[in-house]
């Protein structure tokens, strides 16, 4: 058979079109020139279709040929794909850099994750089974951290006719075959394809009712993430969305961790590159790279494949979410894949909505962040997708209509704000315009794990904050002089609240990331500090004598004296603040 | 050469659109000669057999008959070699010192290609610059690409000069450095400027220049980066140098960008700037840094003014999005008189956090610098109350938080176009400020480094 050839007829950056494509299909996958390059098919109108080019154009004439592949842009999914990393189109950079060494060239082709590489394989399955769609037929360790559970993909049923013994094979060997009702024989590997873009089948959706425990104070305490749910991250450049999501990618409590660097710096990549291997996960005591898959397209890369890169790590992480696993995927940014969004649809010439951005973005939007959830998979096992996506709104104001349009999809809004990391205050997360939808949900899994007052203290620390900002509005007019002391109180509990408590060193290594108890604790103890200071401004003691410093500056410093695991050191501490205001109730009854 | 083409269809701005070409490709560079004078230009869009060419010179004197134009088969390339040094072209990359061609060693595509971020190693060097607004607090590392965000007439050629002539880039004398200086759409004077501090310091035969001054043609400008960053490339990863380059000013770039893309009628964003500044931007930046296996590097220092003062501008607001930070001057600190108007709460340096400390630079330096950031703020907001209540009717822990706010400036962010401090020297007089407010109030450092340095 021919495969089917179209001829170049128009070249404008990344946007190419090409006449005689009629046997061409809508999104499928062509290679572009005498170079080869990567393309896909992103409209077809009779004769001509329009395409974007994966990689850089220059060089390419009219007249060269478009060849089909015959199968829209899919993913490779098997094991391999853990602890490596990939450009937008899921090629390993490391194999790149082998053929092209210290720069990225183009006409590279379509490479993949190792198919030579022989892993053990342990089958589970034996002649005469019935496999149903999504069922596990076997297992591959991936890394020391990773099962590769193999699975029936989508779509496929049938009765196994034949089984390879256990043993060393590449991704490639059939290891199974199944034979359908239809009679027809499938060969079950332990790799499968999926394209890009279209989302993974899942038996049914389960409530977000579990947290993704990330160590970040002011995440799991005041603004929560659910496991399966979505938060955004806007702000301002330089206010600390990058140094969140790297956060996250170290501590929260995901199974498996799907890094997106869509259109950032080179250097981010290199740095968790240099660090990942290094940092010991304290759960399993193994590299967190053992858990981690980087997609990294950045900035100077080719804009069509940062708008791949997106759908590539999404597809990446409902493959293992589909395994079993909990799977968090950090997109940094999406203000950058809407931009190349933007960049393809301007050199189509389409009419843009706002800001020349065009008028499908929010529906894409809202498509990629559908694809995050807890679900019972095919199969029936219990799995999730959370997604984490950095926003960088132009200017810094979240009315443009990425953020504006992010907000309508995303169930936690972790805001940062310029003024805070001006003062480093850190992580500059917005306590007042910043929320999570998941608090009802999650209320029940912290009352039960955490403490059952844990809710309640949450709710009293963002009530004090909500006073204190009013109060700062007088502040500023009159001084705090003048204000009565039970307000005065509120402005210094308010103050441990702030610098005790939402400010989080990332780079000291107790507090870098905090347990939930501790979390807990910590809380305690500010509310004791701010009940018993309201006690004791009842009785008319003056704040200055309230405002014990000593005391104040311990509790501030909790944070980096009491070591994780020394919780116990918290019962001394209660016991000091009660004491103390004990004999000032005292002295002054 | 390949054929030539004698008739256009169309002149328009910085553009000429021509038909019936064939085997043309996509960014090849062209030559247009009118009367015997040759001028450079790229393929820039292709549409069956017709081509639209962007010129680097300006169009003016273009008819569409007048012209021949012919296809060079291949991108824009610079030839480059040790003798670049000490050498001055013009925006695309032509000699234009007498000093005749340059016998080239290798000859480079200017448009690069992007460093696999496997193959980059992560920047992690301290450069002393002597300014302790800097050093202290927007620590520069190696291979970081780090801006200056100006407004007009305010001392950014100055700052940059004095950075090129403190800054040790090589530790150790078997490291070569190099400069490399590209210009776009400034001043002659500004450029003299450079040129006479380059001469000062001695450094002139180090330096490689590509200039595209304020009369300069305008779309020339799109190339004069990528001319000078292919050369630094070529310098730091081939001779293994440590290379400085300073890019002024980006805003004239963006401004030749805009000109284009408006020419072309392509769908704007903000301020009129294409949808794809960003990425422009970024493929300048972005050829900073240090690789595996090479023992040079890349430093950038690019230069942009913000109009009317903006740091929300397309320009700084895209820049700061890419860049490794950005140390930003303002109006206020320059009104008064501060040199270097640093305004080190907008200011940043991603880099510095694994380039200082221990090892690198002092223990203390991390905290010091956090504590610093912390109570500068804090005066922020007491000189807003002060303005409404009157300073005498501040807390006495404010009063210091105001003398420690008029000292710090005075004497920390302020030094002379000549003083060249040592990193000790600049985190001891940081302490030394800091013990101005009272022990308590420094609640960002920890109890040892507070007890080893607060000298109050
Ligand atoms: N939690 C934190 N702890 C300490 N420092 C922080 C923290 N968050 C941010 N920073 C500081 O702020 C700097 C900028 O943060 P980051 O790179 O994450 O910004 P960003 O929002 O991703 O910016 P951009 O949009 O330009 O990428 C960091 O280099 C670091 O110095
Ligand atoms: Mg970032």
């Amino acid at each position: 058979m021919e495969i089917p050839t179209g001829v170049i007829s128009y070249i404008n950056g990344p946007v190419i079109k090409a006449k005689k494509m009629s046997e061409f299909k809508m999104r499928e996958m062509v290679t572009v020139g005498s170079k080869k390059l990567i393309g896909e098919i992103i409209s077809l109108e009779g004769e001509s279709a329009t395409i974007q080019v994966y990689e850089e154009t220059s060089g390419i004439k009219i007249g060269e040929p478009v060849a089909a592949t015959g199968h829209p842009l899919s993913i490779k999914l098997g094991p391999g794909i853990i602890g490596g990393i990939f450009d937008g189109i899921e090629r390993p950079l490391n194999k790149i850099n082998n053929i092209s060494e210290g720069f990225i060239s183009e006409g590279i082709g379509l490479i993949s994750i190792d198919t030579e590489k022989l892993y053990d394989v342990n089958l589970s399955v034996s002649k005469g089974d019935l496999l149903c769609q999504g069922e596990i037929f076997g297992e591959v360790n991936e890394t020391p951290l990773v099962i590769n559970k193999l699975m029936v993909p989508p779509e496929i049923e049938g009765r196994v006719i034949e089984v390879v013994r256990n043993g060393k094979y590449n991704i490639e060997t059939p290891l199974v075959k199944l034979e359908t009702s239809s009679g027809e024989i499938v060969d079950l590997k332990a790799s499968q394809e999926w394209p890009a873009r279209i989302p993974r089948p899942i038996e049914k959706r389960l409530a977000t009712d579990k947290p993704i425990v990330t160590g970040q104070r002011v995440i799991d305490t005041f603004f929560p993430l659910a496991k399966g749910g979505t938060a955004a991250i806007p702000g301002g450049f330089g206010t600390g969305k990058t140094m969140m999501q790297h956060q996250l990618a170290k501590w929260s409590d995901a199974d498996i961790i799907v890094y997106i660097g869509c259109g950032e710096r080179g250097n981010e990549m290199t740095e968790v590159l240099e660090d990942f291997p290094k940092l010991i996960d304290p759960k399993s005591n193994r590299p967190l790279m053992e858990r981690t898959v980087l997609i990294a397209n950045t900035s100077n890369m080719p804009v069509a494949a940062r708008e791949a890169s997106i759908y590539t790590g999404i597809t990446i992480a409902e493959y293992y979410r589909d395994m079993g696993y909990h799977v968090a995927i950090m997109a940094d940014s999406t203000s950058r894949w809407a931009e190349a969004l933007r960049e393809i649809s301007g050199r189509l010439e389409k009419m843009p909505a706002e800001e020349g951005y065009p008028a499908y973005l929010p529906s894409r939007l809202a498509e990629f962040y559908e694809r995050a959830g807890y679900v019972s998979t095919l199969g029936e096992r219990e799995g999730s997708v959370s997604i984490i996506g950095a926003v960088s709104p132009a200017g810094g104001d979240f009315s443009e209509p990425v953020t504006e349009n992010t907000k309508r999809f995303v169930g936690a809004f972790w805001g940062l704000d310029r003024k805070l990391a001006y003062s480093r205050h850190y992580p500059a997360i917005n306590w007042l315009s910043s929320y999570s939808g998941y608090v009802g949900q999650l209320a029940e899994w912290y009352d039960e794990n955490v403490a059952e007052d844990m809710m309640q203290l949450r709710a009293n620390m963002l009530k004090l904050l909500f006073e204190e900002n009013k109060l700062q509005e007088i502040v500023k007019l009159v001084g705090e002089d003048v204000l009565p002391d039970d307000q005065r109180l509120i402005l210094e509990v308010s103050k441990l609240i702030k610098v005790g408590f939402l400010q989080q060193n990332a780079f000291h290594k107790e507090d870098s990331y905090v347990p939930l108890k501790k979390q807990y604790l910590m809380l305690k103890v500010i509310d004791t500090m701010y009940r018993r200071g309201s006690s004791a401004v009842k009785l008319g003691i003056p704040i200055s004598i309230i405002r014990n410093e000593e005391i104040y500056s311990k509790v501030i410093k909790i944070k980096y004296n009491i070591p994780n695991n020394r919780l116990d050191m918290f019962y001394d501490i209660l016991e000091e603040i009660n004491q103390f205001y004990d004999r000032l109730e005292a002295q002054y009854a | 050469m390949k054929s030539e083409y004698l008739l256009l269809d169309k002149v328009e701005g910085p553009l000429i659109a021509l038909s019936g070409v064939a085997d043309v490709a996509y960014d090849e560079m062209v030559e247009i000669n009118i009367g015997g004078k040759k001028r450079k230009g790229k393929v820039i869009q292709l549409y069956e057999d017709k081509a639209i060419v962007q010129v680097f010179e300006n169009t003016t004197g273009i008819s569409i008959h007048n012209a021949s134009i012919s296809f060079t088969g291949k991108p824009l390339m610079i030839p480059l070699s040790r003798e670049i040094l000490g050498r001055v072209f013009n925006g695309t990359g032509d000699p234009i010192d007498d000093a005749g061609d340059i016998f080239a060693e290798k000859t480079y595509d200017v448009n690069g290609r992007p460093i696999n971020p496997v193959a980059r190693l992560y920047p992690r060097n301290f450069i002393q610059t002597g300014i302790s607004s800097i050093d202290c607090l927007t620590t520069l590392i190696r291979g970081q690409k780090l801006p200056i965000f100006s407004g007009s007439g305010m001392p950014h050629n100055e700052l940059a000069a004095q950075i090129v002539r403190q800054a040790r880039l090589s530790e150790d004398s078997n490291e070569e450095f190099a400069i490399v200086f590209a210009a776009m759409g400034v001043k002659h004077d500004d450029a003299d400027f450079f040129i006479k501090n380059f001469e000062r310091s001695g450094v002139l035969g180090k330096v490689v220049m590509y200039l595209n001054l304020a009369d300069a043609p305008i779309v020339e400008r799109i190339i004069t980066p990528r001319c000078a960053l292919t050369a630094a490339e070529y310098l730091a990863f081939e001779l293994e140098m440590q290379v400085l380059v300073i890019m002024t000013d980006m805003t004239s770039y963006c401004e030749a960008l805009r000109e284009i893309s408006s020419s072309r009628e392509e769908v704007p964003s903000r301020k009129g700037y294409p949808g794809y500044l960003y990425s422009d931007l970024a493929s300048l930046y972005e050829r900073a840094g240090m690789m595996k296996g090479k023992n040079g590097s890349i430093t950038q220092i690019p230069i942009l003014t913000m109009p009317n003062d903006d740091i929300t501008h397309p320009v700084p607001d895209l820049t700061g999005y890419i860049t490794e930070g950005q140390i930003v001057l303002k109006r206020d600190l320059f009104q008064k008189d501060i040199y270097p108007p640093v305004d080190i709460l907008s200011s940043l340096s991603r880099l510095m956090k694994d380039g200082i400390g221990e090892g690198y630079t002092r223990e203390d330096h991390a905290e010091l610098s956090n504590q610093i950031f912390s109570a500068y703020s804090h005066v922020q907001d007491v000189l807003a109350l002060s303005q409404v209540i009157g300073e005498d009717e501040l807390s006495e822990a404010d009063k210091k938080y105001m003398e420690f706010g008029r000292q710090f400036e005075e004497s920390f962010i302020k030094q002379g176009f000549d003083e060249n401090r040592s990193i000790a020297e600049t985190l001891d007089l940081g302490w030394k400020l800091l013990s101005i407010l009272p022990k308590d109030e420094l609640n960002r450092v920890s109890p040892e480094i507070l007890d080893k340095y607060y000298k109050g």
